[in-house]
This record gives C-alpha cells, sequence and structure tokens, in this order.
C-alpha cells in the first residue's frame, strides 16, 4: 500500500527523473530526508539536486523565482506551511507578479505541509490556502486522496506558474492506496467523491474525509449526502458544485482553515450569486473556531470541524 | 592601479585605455543624468503618472557596476541606477516609455518607472520591497550552476542603507554565502533612507563589516569618485567572476535629490551638503576629465548636446506611442490561461 505521503516523495523522485530542470530546496530535506520524510533517499539518488536550505523562507523562495527565471523548475519545501508566511513577500508580491508583469513564466513549486494534527498547536497547524488563493498569479492545490497527491504534484511541477501545494499532514500516514493513479482529472476539476441527491457538501483536502464520514453517518438516517472534493481552491470549479447544487438544493462548506472569509465563502458567494434560484435553503458553512489552532487535544478536536459536527450542521441544513 | 574590466571583459590599466574608459563611463553618467532631469521637469509637467526616483549622485558607483558586468551576468538594479542599466545595455527607450506608460514598454503599462526590466536577457525588474532582489540574483546563479554554465558568471545588484536593515537582505547574504555564489552587492550608503538617517538606520561601525559575517569579501569606496568606484567595483566583480565567492561593496556618498521627486529633502542635514561627500560625482567627474585627461570644453559640450538628443529624441517618440489599453487587456495573471479562475471574468 502506498501512502498519501509516499506518494509524495514518489511523484517528486518522477519529476527528478524525468526532468533534469527539477530541484528540491528547503530544509533539512537532503541526507536527511526532510522533516516527515517526503524527500527519503533523493539527495542520495540524484546527488546535487536535492539541498538543505538555511532557515530562510524569503531567500528560499526569492532563490527559486531566480531559477525559474533562469529555466530551471524548483520544488521548495516548507517545513510546515505556518512557516512559508516567513516567505510570503517573495510569494505574493515575487513569484506571483513576475509573469504578469514581465511574460516571463514562473515555473515553482511550494509545498505546504499543512492542517491541524493533534499536539501540534498553533505554529505547526494552520491551512492557508484561503490566504494564498486570495492572490493572482498563484494556483492553489489541495489534494485529499494518495492518487491526487500523486498526480497533482506532477501536474503542479508541469505548470507554468506558481503553484501552492498544500498536502494535509493528518493524511500523510494514514491515508493509503493500493497503487499510483494512472489518469487522472486534470487540476482545476472537482470531483464527485459521493453522489446523493438530499444535500451537497463542498469541501476539500483532510475535510474530505471528515465529510464522507459524515455523509455515511447520515446514510444511516435515510439522507443521500453529494461531496464535491474541490482538489484545487484556485481555480475553483464552480461549475460542478453549481450543477451538484441545482441536483441536491442544499449546500453546506466545510474547510479547516479559519472562518473568516475564505475558501467556504468564496464558494457560497459564488452559488448565491450564480445559482441562487437553485437553493432550496439557506447555504451553510463549517470551518474551524475563529482562535489560533490549539494544542490539546481535546482542544483540538473541538477546534476544527469533524464528521461529528459536520453531521451535526448538514442535519440542521436538512430541516431547513 | 588596479586592472579594471570594461563592459566588453577588456583588461584596462593606466594610460588611454583608462581614458577611455574613464571618458565612456562618464558619458553614460551624463546621460543617465540628463534623463533623470527630463523625468523630473516631465514630473513637474504632470505628464508622468506615479512617483519619478532619481539616481544624481550615485551615477558613478552605479556606472561602475553596469560597466563591470558582460552580456550573460545578471544584474538586479534598485530605483537610484539609471546610469548603470545604460551602461549594462538597457535600452533608453525601456526607461522613457516605463516612465511615461507606453504600451510598448518593456512592462507594457502594467508596472511603472523604476520597475522595469527584461529578466530574460539578465535585467531583473525590482520589485518595491528592499533586499528581495538578492535572492533572485542567487536562484540565477544557482540555476547556471545546475545547468553547468556559471563559469566566468556573476551576478550582482544595488542596495541602500536602509535596505540592508531588511530580514530579505539578510537572509539573502546568508544564502549566498552558504552557495559561495559569484554576486557582487552594491550597498550605497546615502545617508538617508527616505527621511530616516543612518544612525537610525544601523548600529555597527561600518556596513562593510558585515560582509566578513556573510562570508563575502568587503570593500569600501568613496562613491563621488568615479575613478574609485570604477577600480573597486570593478575589483569585487573580478573576484567574483574568478571565483572567489561574493562581494560587498559599500561606497559612501549623499543623495543628491528627495526620495523621489514628490520629496523636497529639507531634511538633509546641510553641513553634509558641504562636506566631501556632498560632492556631485558628475561635476568631480568632468573636472578629472579636464585636468587629467585633456578633456576639452568642446568635447564636454559635443557630450552633453548628444545626450540631450538622444533623450529628447526618445521622448519624443514615446510621447506619440499608444498608452495600454484596458479592453485589449486580457487581465489573466497566470501564464496557463487554461487555470485563470473563472470569477475573474
Amino acid at each position: 500500500m502506498i501512502t498519501y505521503l509516499e506518494a509524495i516523495r514518489l511523484a517528486q523522485r518522477r519529476a527528478l527523473m524525468e526532468d533534469e530542470r527539477v530541484y528540491i530546496y528547503g530544509q533539512d530535506v537532503g541526507a536527511f530526508g526532510g522533516a516527515f520524510k517526503a524527500t527519503k533517499n533523493l539527495a542520495e539518488e540524484f546527488p546535487g539536486r536535492v539541498l538543505d536550505a538555511p532557515i530562510s523562507e524569503d531567500a528560499m523562495v526569492g532563490s527559486a523565482v531566480g531559477a525559474a527565471i533562469a529555466g530551471m523548475r524548483p520544488i521548495i519545501e516548507m517545513q510546515f506551511a505556518d512557516f512559508s508566511v516567513c516567505g510570503f513577500n517573495q510569494i505574493i508580491n515575487q513569484a506571483a507578479t513576475l509573469h504578469w508583469r514581465t511574460q516571463v513564466p514562473c515555473p515553482i513549486v511550494i509545498r505546504l505541509p499543512c492542517g491541524g494534527t493533534s499536539g501540534s498547536g498553533p505554529f505547526h497547524s494552520q491551512s492557508l490556502e484561503s490566504i494564498y488563493a486570495h492572490y493572482p498569479g498563484l494556483v492553489v492545490m489541495t489534494p485529499a486522496t494518495v492518487e491526487d497527491a500523486y498526480s497533482m504534484l506532477l501536474e503542479a511541477v508541469a505548470i507554468d506558474d506558481p503553484v501552492i501545494f498544500c498536502e494535509h499532514k493528518l493524511l500523510y500516514y494514514h491515508l493509503k492506496a493500493p497503487s499510483l493513479p494512472t489518469t487522472a482529472l486534470p487540476v482545476g476539476k472537482a470531483r464527485l467523491a459521493r453522489e446523493g441527491r438530499h444535500m451537497t457538501i463542498v469541501t476539500y483536502s483532510a475535510m474530505l474525509h471528515e465529510s464522507l464520514a459524515a455523509a455515511e453517518e447520515l446514510a444511516a438516517e435515510g439522507y443521500e449526502i453529494e461531496v464535491v472534493d474541490l482538489r484545487s481552491v484556485k481555480p475553483l470549479d464552480t461549475d460542478t458544485v453549481i450543477a451538484s447544487v441545482a441536483r441536491t438544493g442544499r449546500l453546506l462548506c466545510v474547510g479547516e482553515s479559519f472562518p473568516w472569509g475564505g475558501v467556504t465563502a468564496e464558494v457560497i458567494a459564488r452559488v448565491v450569486s450564480e445559482g441562487f434560484n437553485l437553493l432550496d435553503a439557506p447555504p451553510q458553512r463549517l470551518n474551524s473556531k475563529d482562535t489560533p489552532v490549539p494544542y490539546h487535544p481535546n482542544l483540538w478536536a473541538a477546534h476544527r470541524p469533524t464528521a461529528t459536527t459536520i453531521a451535526a450542521a448538514a442535519r440542521r441544513l436538512l430541516q431547513m | 592601479m588596479q586592472m579594471v574590466q570594461s563592459a566588453v571583459g577588456m583588461e584596462l590599466g593606466t594610460g588611454a585605455s583608462w581614458r577611455q574608459l574613464y571618458a565612456t563611463a562618464f558619458r553614460w553618467m551624463l546621460l543617465a543624468r540628463v534623463l533623470d532631469e527630463k523625468f523630473a521637469s516631465l514630473y513637474r509637467a504632470g505628464k508622468i503618472h506615479g512617483g519619478v526616483f532619481l539616481g544624481k549622485g550615485q551615477e558613478a558607483l552605479s556606472v561602475a557596476l553596469g560597466m563591470s558586468l558582460r552580456p550573460g551576468d545578471v544584474f538586479a538594479p534598485l530605483i537610484r541606477d539609471l546610469a548603470g542599466r545604460l551602461a549594462f545595455g538597457e535600452p533608453l527607450l525601456d526607461a522613457v516609455r516605463n516612465y511615461l506608460g507606453s504600451a510598448l514598454g518593456p512592462m507594457r503599462g502594467r508596472d511603472g518607472n523604476v520597475h522595469r526590466g527584461r529578466p530574460r536577457e539578465g535585467l531583473l525588474p525590482m520589485i518595491s520591497h528592499l533586499g528581495a532582489m538578492i535572492s533572485v540574483v542567487n536562484g540565477v546563479l544557482m540555476a547556471r550552476r545546475f545547468q553547468n554554465r556559471l563559469d566566468g558568471m556573476v551576478g550582482a545588484t544595488s542596495i541602500g542603507e536602509g535596505g540592508t536593515s531588511t530580514g530579505a537582505f539578510h537572509e539573502a547574504m546568508n544564502q549566498a554565502g552558504v552557495e559561495r555564489l559569484p554576486l557582487v552587492v552594491v550597498v550605497a550608503n546615502n545617508q538617508y533612507a527616505y527621511s530616516t538617517p543612518s544612525h537610525r538606520q544601523f548600529a555597527c561601525a561600518a556596513l562593510v563589516d558585515r560582509a566578513a559575517a556573510y562570508g563575502f569579501e568587503g570593500h569600501t569606496v568613496d562613491g563621488t569618485d568615479l575613478g574609485a568606484c570604477l577600480r573597486v567595483v570593478g575589483e569585487a566583480v573580478r573576484r567574483a567572476r574568478l571565483g572567489r565567492g561574493p562581494q560587498m561593496v559599500v561606497a559612501r556618498l549623499l543623495r543628491l535629490c528627495g526620495h523621489g521627486e514628490h520629496d523636497d529633502a529639507s531634511y538633509v542635514d546641510p553641513r553634509l551638503k558641504q562636506s566631501p561627500l556632498g560632492r556631485d560625482c558628475l561635476m568631480v567627474a568632468e573636472a578629472t576629465l579636464r585636468h587629467e585627461h585633456g578633456v576639452t570644453d568642446a568635447e564636454l559640450a559635443a557630450w552633453r548636446s548628444d545626450a540631450v538628443q538622444q533623450v529628447e529624441e526618445a521622448v519624443a517618440q514615446v510621447q506619440r506611442e499608444p498608452a495600454p489599453d484596458p479592453f485589449a487587456e486580457d487581465w489573466c495573471a497566470l501564464a496557463s490561461r487554461h487555470l485563470r479562475d473563472m470569477q475573474s471574468d
């Protein structure tokens, strides 16, 4: 069985193997193989192409932009998504603006190990997809499955734009698939993860699995819940979402990031403005609480949406 | 006298070739000054959208860097580098078009004034966030190393003393040291970052002391002295090119204008203006040409008139060029057009 983490490692291995323009740069990614071992053995297998970086997120991203201008396709590993904000300026002002300003593409991938895990606390748990999706010039991917982690990372390397690749740490070890995919949906297309007719849940990343568990719970109560996995939050596949809402008439958006604004708010805004007459009830959204991510498992479990809270929100929506 | 390299990589020492190098540098400085003054008057006439940022007083330092570089090198200039840009090979028209917002300019109206470049030709367009360009130059050099094309190549960038206070500066300098890149960082200590004097900017005795901490070789130079700038910057570039690792040059000078043309610089200490730091490098170089190199008044007048003509012709041409058309703009920030987010339409 292949884990989500191993799929990410194998995708990078394949990218290094097939494209000499690819290199990996990040803290501890070299001989050590990365904090999560996403680059295990790659430095050995590809000498000189998997480089330890100083603890300098700004310079890591800045140098990736320069290398991209000079024809390379860098993969930058942030040790945790939370630390990417130390390189925020280079991401949003340098990488994201380069092509628009100069017509020179900026093909870099920035991998963000994101999302909460028990015991990680405020600075090793954040989900930053909404922040990056806000900026023009970035593609933001949020794979929820082993297959997508593999195929979307390969596609991220091939894309001529800066890609923020949000890989969820909670999925690293426990999410498994029997084999690597041979085909994949293109980036920018959402996927129907479960079909139903009473309500649509739109979600992505680790919340897909909480939402599917909630749908299973509700199935026992006689409700058929459709679940849409966005796969990438920018571009956002509004068509698939609206087509689903047209079938179900009810929409719940679930995300792990903070509640103010963000992906779930964007999805609801689009559905309301483009598909208002398809709705049988006010669309709802469920995010984490509006506090930093807590350390203690009791607090953490209550801070983020779970199958239980998603099912509860779904029941409320079904009664409306 | 130390050996100096010209823009074409020729080794130049004393005598006629030094005179030629000095005169060429002076003419780039003169052209930059004339163009800067034109931008200032266009700004006052309301013909320029946005800010105007001049290099007055920094031309000697800037031109020394531009002339020390060769085609194939990479250069990330900052806001007071018109002279260095021209010497490196940026077309005069690029500067005029970018300031006047011509649709034919290198940034096509999407970015303005000093924010211009030709990344594919080694001229990187600055963003406003100080220190941010250094690591980009590092990245180009790292790429050339991956591609086995680094030998004999140099990356160069400019910054002011204010920019050395940023985290981006520190990270990138450290990164260049760790990677031992052929990078030349030229710091113009022009005494004020906008209005903030140097003593509110840094506490070390001399900025060049930081060079050792980053694993750079450090150099200092009187930025009002063109000959000294050509020698010291040229030597730093030569050392980087020879593989002696990253080089930092700190120049002492005074900004002889406001931060931008919107700024009257009334905060500048008059004693500094009267001090040797306040000398105008262009005037100093002109006096040197007259007294040491036997350049005549007629030659100087002809050079000035040539510069004025180039500037006037470029401005006249660009003023007839079209402005960008918002209805023809495609409003797509991505190179991968198929991935544009449709909400933006």
